[in-house]
């Protein structure tokens, strides 16, 4: 039986586990731009706070993600098993590029631009919002592409705690030693990797057309 | 309106008054706190010591963003806004102030073509989409969109070619003689200076050297105002 046979055979469970997969890493990034562009904004702000906030997204990256998996487990409300660890660990990992893009993205703007909107009178927040936000969109897109991309990757490895997704094919393929059963969850989460980074980057070079 | 400066590190006790409706020009070689003098008098910088008095009121006491709206501010680099449409852009401190749209409409056709920009078709251009002559126009109508009685210039035609920098300083001359502002003028350019100033500042190393009109900054023999008067007749063209 070929490769693609065996796919057609498991087409509703692979749609399922797609399907959750999807729904991991989007929920999770969601979360993790909710929380990571109002702290990078607020790095723009409070210079003072940038190490503490940097250097702590950054200590989270370092984290391998099934140690941080496992690590979750034993804590009440954000851990244990299932889909709430994941999306706990999948935020983690998002929320470096996510903040740092967008410190950068603001910070990156044309000194002068930023000076004029100010000397034009405007508040810090018409600023932010007429001016750093609409510049900056594309760099904090190019944050969310790789966050995201990231996550996709992240999440095969939740299904070890239970959390479903393709990695479920990937855990029973390795417990089967059996190829094609990991080749139908890795194959799909790369697919998937590489159509985020596809559709995210086309965002992001539309909203970057401002930078010269 | 009077300004005064005090001290900051790029200005040595800068004492400096400007009468309403005169054009001051600030005056000095790069590095000279020209710059720095004209940014004291909207709040983008505040004085270490000493103080900016503007219409009678501490700059201190100001509300920073009640003064700069009562100053149009243009720059070298016209820092226009690159994701805004050139009418956006000179509509935008009316939109700021909140002007209705139709008012705003009328004000910036009117300010265009006032600054020599009358064909409607610029209007939906992006910043990026015009020349710098073009550019620096519309930083122009865009520092004078809401009336304001100073307008702060830091070199506007500093990144112009010679021939197009004499043509918009005649413009801005006839502009500003008409409008009655109340201008600060910072610019390196000697001639510049005399063609625009009513009196003129000069500035070398955060301290002023002269301070006098145009006719006596001819005949000044403070050293660095014969170093500037030498260079009235040789400047390249």
């Amino acid at each position: 039986m070929g490769f693609i046979e065996y796919l057609v055979g498991i087409r509703s469970e692979l749609l399922l586990r797609t399907w959750e997969h999807i729904l991991l890493v989007a929920g999770s990034t969601a979360i993790a731009v909710t929380i990571g562009v109002p702290l990078g904004i607020l790095l723009t702000r409070r210079a003072g706070l940038r190490g503490g906030i940097l250097g702590s997204a950054n200590v989270l990256q370092t984290i391998p993600s099934l140690a941080l998996l496992g690590l979750l487990i034993p804590l009440p409300l954000v851990g244990g098993i299932g889909a709430t660890p994941a999306v706990v660990a999948l935020v983690a990992y998002a929320l470096l590029p996510i903040i740092r893009n967008t410190y950068e993205g603001i910070r990156s703007i044309d000194p002068a631009v930023r000076e004029a909107a100010l000397a034009m009178g405007m508040t810090d927040r018409q600023l932010l919002r007429r001016v750093e936000l609409p510049l900056a969109l594309g760099m904090i897109m190019g944050g969310v592409r790789l966050a995201t991309v990231i996550g996709i990757g992240v999440a095969t490895v939740a299904a070890a705690i239970g959390a479903g997704g393709l990695g479920v094919f990937i855990f029973q393929g390795l417990a089967m030693v059996n190829n094609e059963v990991i080749l139908s969850g890795a194959i799909p989460a790369a697919l998937l990797a590489l159509a985020a980074d596809g559709g995210l980057g086309a965002l992001e070079r539309r909203w970057s057309r401002w930078r010269s | 309106m009077s300004v005064r400066l005090g001290t900051t590190d790029a200005l040595h006790r800068l004492s400096l008054a400007i009468a309403p409706g005169e054009t001051l020009v600030l005056l000095g070689p790069s590095g000279s706190g020209k710059s720095t003098a004209l940014r004291l008098v909207n709040a983008l910088l505040r004085p270490t010591s000493g103080a900016v008095i503007v219409d009678g009121r501490d700059v201190s006491a100001w509300d920073p963003i009640e003064l700069r709206r009562q100053m149009g501010y243009v720059i070298q680099e016209v820092g226009l806004l690159p994701h805004m449409t050139v009418a956006r852009n000179v509509g935008l401190v009316p939109e700021l102030l909140g002007w209705p749209e139709a008012t705003r409409e009328i004000r910036v056709a009117e300010l265009l073509s006032r600054v020599g920009l009358p064909e409607p078709e610029l209007h939906g251009r992006y910043p990026r989409e015009l020349s710098g002559g073009q550019r620096q126009r519309v930083g122009i109508a865009r520092a004078l969109a809401a009336d304001p009685p100073v307008l702060l210039c830091d070199e506007p035609f500093g990144a112009l070619d010679p021939v197009l920098r004499r043509q918009l300083q005649d413009e801005f001359r006839i502009l500003s003689a008409q409008l009655g502002k109340t201008l600060l003028f910072v610019t390196h350019d000697v001639r510049e200076a005399l063609a625009l100033g009513t009196r003129i500042a000069l500035l070398e190393k955060g301290q002023l050297r002269f301070l006098g009109s145009p006719e006596e900054l001819r005949v000044s023999d403070v050293p660095i105002a014969r170093e500037f008067a030498r260079g009235i007749n040789n400047v390249p063209i």
